[in-house]
């Protein structure tokens, strides 16, 4: 069975950059304070890569993927 | 019915007790009495299962919300109930250190525990030392509490890690609202106390708190407490975390049983004062309290302040109805802790039972609108 995985923002180092959101449009848009709406649910597979390149490009390192089964 | 007030605070040998008063108080189905109503039992045996006989209890006596009275009363009146409470838990929990956090303004109260306090016997008077609580309305939540125990800074830090992980000292802490605390003791005692403790605040006759039987119904609440001054328009259950009802739906409705009581504030909102102009004064206070570390909350927060004054001193408008409807939605779970969504909880509230004034709500009178401000 593959793994399942969630987007989640420490909303507290989160300084609204926006990069999350021009790196994944698909699964990230921003308010109009420029924070970003993350869609709910797992991450679609084909979108994975992308995600984990949001998550690495974060320039707070407010971004992670964590497993979806696993609370938090 | 053994009563939490009224009753003397006699100080009785405390009862024995170990892992199995956890059960007892699964059992009773006891939820935290601060407002957030998280089940205790749970609570406890996270933090059991990770003490190694350095745990820390935390006493939440923080009471930051504005009409709130309940938790400052039951310090003043019953404080070695509540101490025993305190000591049961650092009994079956392991904890080495109890720390009494208690509302820097509640002034009685601190000085009612201290002096409870000092008729305890040593052992006990050793583990515990006292804290004062900013008087913000996010000092109270646990997180707040704990990274100002640690740090001296009252604002909510990034779970996880949770108090039951790392929390005072960076240990597995228990963060327990005093009435919840109280009400562990009478059930280690055998004698569980079947009732709710509300605030009455608003347009009622004699506002303060009440201690009513399990089943009480608003209204019944509200007769002990006088009345209603005036025809109410709405009721504003679980304090500024809460939601307006309208009276036809919340009058007959049983306290503990229909309704999310929160931290137990009822407040009555006579149809002599406008609640779009009520509505955009709690909006206001709850943006002014955001510690200003999230963006959704610092921002979301003072954009749905600002809309609803807008609306409360300039008349209806639909622009601005429909971004309270949008950021009302978009903000909820974006905030390192619960504010933000005590905040829309409340403003949804507002724009479903108030969805008639807030569409036809007409420029005030200045005067009219510093009544809410």
């Amino acid at each position: 069975m593959s793994r399942s995985f969630t987007l989640t923002i420490d909303r507290i180092k989160c300084d609204g950059r926006g990069l999350c959101a021009e790196l994944l449009p698909e699964l990230i848009r921003l308010d109009e304070w420029g924070y970003p709406i993350i869609a709910s649910g797992a991450i679609p597979e084909h979108l994975l890569p992308l995600a984990q390149r949001a998550v690495d490009d974060c320039p707070v390192l407010a971004l992670a993927l964590r497993r979806a089964d696993r609370k938090q | 019915m053994t009563r939490l007030l009224a009753t003397a605070d006699d100080r009785l040998p405390l009862p024995r007790v170990d892992g199995r008063i956890i059960d007892a108080i699964h059992q009773s189905g006891l939820v935290g009495r601060g407002g957030a109503g998280f089940p205790t039992a749970i609570k406890w045996r996270a933090v059991a299962d990770r003490s190694r006989g350095n745990a820390v209890i935390v006493v939440n006596g923080a009471e930051g919300e504005p009409r709130s009275e309940k938790d400052r009363l039951l310090m003043t009146t019953r404080p070695h109930l509540m101490l025993d409470g305190a000591f049961i838990a650092a009994r079956v929990l392991k904890a080495r250190r109890i720390l009494l956090y208690i509302g820097e303004r509640h002034e009685s109260a601190r000085q009612s525990m201290l002096r409870a306090l000092g008729q305890r016997d040593e052992p006990e008077r050793a583990l515990v030392s006292f804290a004062a609580a900013p008087a913000r309305y996010v000092a109270g939540a646990e997180m707040a509490a704990i990274h100002f125990l640690n740090e001296g800074i009252a604002t909510p830090t990034t779970t996880p890690p949770y108090p039951f992980e790392r929390g005072v000292d960076g240990v597995p802490t228990l963060v327990q609202n005093v009435e919840t605390l109280a009400r562990v003791a009478l059930i280690a005692r055998g004698t569980p106390a079947d009732t709710a403790l509300i605030t009455l605040a608003g347009a009622v006759r004699q506002p303060g708190v009440v201690e009513v039987p399990s089943g009480t119904t608003l209204g019944e609440a509200l007769r002990l407490g006088g009345g209603a001054t005036e025809s109410p328009r709405a009721v504003l259950v679980g304090g500024y975390f809460g939601s307006w009802m309208e009276p036809r739906v919340a009058w007959p409705a049983a306290l503990d049983r229909d309704l999310r009581l929160g931290c137990g504030v009822i407040g009555v909102l006579p149809a002599s004062r406008c609640p779009v102009c009520e509505t955009a004064g709690i909006m206001r206070y709850l943006a002014s309290e955001s510690s200003a570390q999230c963006g959704p909350c610092f921002f979301g927060l003072r954009a749905l302040a600002d809309a609803s004054s807008r609306i409360a001193e300039h008349g209806s408008s639909a622009d601005d109805l429909r971004r309270l409807q949008r950021w009302a939605t978009e903000v909820r779970g974006r905030g390192a802790c619960k504010h933000p969504d005590g905040a829309v909880t409340f403003l949804a509230s507002a724009l479903t039972v108030f969805a008639n004034e807030f569409a036809q709500h007409e420029a005030h009178e200045a005067r009219e609108v510093q009544l809410s401000a």
